[in-house]
């Protein structure tokens, strides 16, 4: 079966799911050609595992993002019976736009693959879990950090071609982030607060935290939809982001079903709450009864003795 | 200008999702609601509308129930309201969704369309620009900002990076984020008028959409993994020993 992975960039290089998604690829038997968008990271897409071809696709519509006119620029070197894209934002825009452009369907989110092809995803957010059968031709996107990555050492033909296609949307104004803060959706530890901190400014003490493990700082709905400093950015939940990092302590959230929808499958969580009923605890592996304003400098005296 | 806005009943995020028999038990949820992306992409429109010139057509695909959304739809100020009845849209793939939305929005005449960015069920993220290539029309997702002048909008759009401010011209497709704006209520009055507005109820094949068959079929539901019952602790002094845990126990710091 030849897989069409589109790799998944960061401005210069590889974004470390396209080795995910080459992994899954050859887990269910595939062959994977890689398009890289913009030649971004074709040497390094040709050295991992199992990928037999790369193509790099270049043209002056990737200057930007549109996604209509990168699908329609990559679809016309895509031959594979499975495309196979992240579930990014751009990741999922491209995948239904080249879906839609050769008629076949579409899966987004999936976390386990098996021949067939068989597809588990979570859906209402993880509230429940689905698995369905998809005939081929069709596409499939991947969330991030649940497949194995392929190895290294591969040594695939890079070829070039140039494709290219009318941009529709114009860029007119690039407004970078307001912190250089680790985003949650990328993050491998996160600390979240919720309205139990009483107060915004009181999140510089998770920013404190974060510093120190290289965190990424979140927050639950209800913070969000209360205080106009904490953005939306920041949710996790599942009208926000649903993120799996290693390691997730909530400070100060209660624990309400949309939240733990979107941090459930944390491998690690951490609850610190003064009130010992609060539901966050029904999913924590460790739980501490206590106030904030009492735990977080305890945690931050803990952290910085590792 | 007409704006067609796509929008689907999903469980309300605060309801429970219970499986029985390997399905998920959609008698037991309690509450179905607009999903919520949705409802800023409904905001965004009814904002843009009330700047004036605009027809603003509610459009969903889905069962019976799904009506009572349309008629909230129209309590707020949706001029229209097109629902083409499908029982079970769950045994329908991507592409067929998507046929019946284009023909829908066809109908309407609408040449702008706005939707969530993906739908809190499955949360796939599909037909905003599968619907955008049925279409003919360029597609801009992520949306958290949007302002129209004339024919052309400007967006705001989350990024990686943080924000981009683009401009596209119609027909296009905008696929909502959460915004900042607060989601309006509906009044009385808007409640009493949209009792007597129409629903325009049509089957696919009434848009003229062969359907095919699906390519997706469901194998079962199931709940999420129990996760084992956690260690709990009290006070603050327990910190350390919780830190202590995380890095031996765990290993995870």
């Amino acid at each position: 079966m030849d897989i069409t992975v589109i790799a998944e960039t960061t401005g210069d290089g590889l974004h470390p799911v396209t080795a995910q998604l080459v992994g899954a690829a050859s887990s269910i038997g595939g062959t994977s050609t890689v398009l890289c968008p913009g030649g971004v990271g074709a040497a390094e897409a040709a050295s991992i595992a199992g990928v037999t071809k790369v193509i790099s696709v270049k043209g002056d519509c990737f200057g930007s993002f549109d996604g209509g006119a990168w699908a329609e620029a990559l679809n016309s070197v895509a031959s594979g019976d499975v495309i196979m894209a992240a579930a990014s934002p751009s990741g999922r825009e491209i995948a239904a736009t080249m879906a839609a452009m050769r008629g076949i369907p579409i899966v987004q989110d999936a976390t386990a693959l098996r021949p067939g092809i068989s597809v588990t995803r979570p859906i209402y957010s993880g509230k429940a879990i689905e698995t369905l059968t998809i005939s081929t031709p069709c596409a499939i996107t991947l969330r991030a950090n649940a497949f194995d990555a392929a190895g290294g050492g591969g040594n695939a033909d890079v070829s070039t071609v140039n494709r290219s296609a009318d941009v529709a949307v114009a860029v007119r104004e690039a407004i970078a982030k307001a912190s250089e803060r680790l985003d949650v959706a990328e993050a491998d530890i996160i600390i979240s607060g919720g309205r139990g901190m009483g107060d915004p400014a009181n999140f510089s003490h998770l920013n404190e935290v974060a510093d120190i493990i290289g965190a990424a700082v979140g927050a639950s709905r209800a913070a969000v939809d209360t205080w106009d400093e904490i953005p939306h950015s920041m949710q996790v939940g599942q009208t926000g982001k649903t993120v799996t990092p290693r390691l997730y302590i909530a400070v100060g959230i209660s624990g309400a079903i949309q939240h733990l929808a979107g941090m459930r499958t944390s491998k690690y969580i951490v609850a610190i709450n003064k009130d010992p009923d609060a539901p966050i605890f029904g999913v924590a592996d460790y739980g501490i009864v206590a106030t904030w304003e009492e735990a977080l400098p305890a945690l931050k005296a803990e952290l910085e003795k590792l | 200008m007409g704006i067609a806005v796509l929008m689907k009943q999903v469980p309300d995020t605060t309801a429970k999702i219970t499986v029985s028999g390997g399905r998920v038990d959609e008698s037991a949820v309690s509450k179905w609601s607009i999903s919520p992306y949705d409802e800023y992409a409904l905001e965004s429109a009814l904002q843009i509308k009330e700047a004036g010139g605009v027809d603003l057509i509610a459009v969903t695909c889905g069962p019976a129930r799904a009506a009572k959304m349309l008629t909230d739809a129209a309590a707020v100020g949706a001029d229209a309201l097109v629902h083409v009845l499908v029982e079970d849209l769950s045994a329908l793939d991507s592409t067929q969704v998507q046929a019946i939305l284009a023909a829908a929005v066809k109908h309407t005449g609408a040449d702008v369309v706005f939707c969530g960015k993906q739908a809190a069920d499955t949360n796939a993220g599909s037909t905003g620009p599968g619907v955008a290539h049925l279409l003919g029309a360029s597609c801009v997702t992520m949306v958290s900002e949007i302002a129209v002048d004339g024919d052309s909008f400007t967006a705001m759009r989350a990024t990686a990076d943080g924000n981009e401010r683009i401009a596209v011209s119609s027909p296009c497709v905008f696929a909502f984020d959460k915004g900042t704006t607060e989601l309006r209520r509906p009044n009385v009055r808007g409640i009493m008028m949209a009792k007597k507005k129409v629903i325009e109820t049509m089957s696919p094949a009434d848009l003229g959409v062969d359907m095919g068959g699906s390519s997706v079929s469901i194998d079962g539901h199931s709940p999420p993994p129990e996760k084992p019952p956690g260690q709990k602790f009290e006070g603050a002094e327990s910190v350390a020993t919780v830190v202590g845990k995380l890095r031996d126990e765990a290993n995870v710091i």
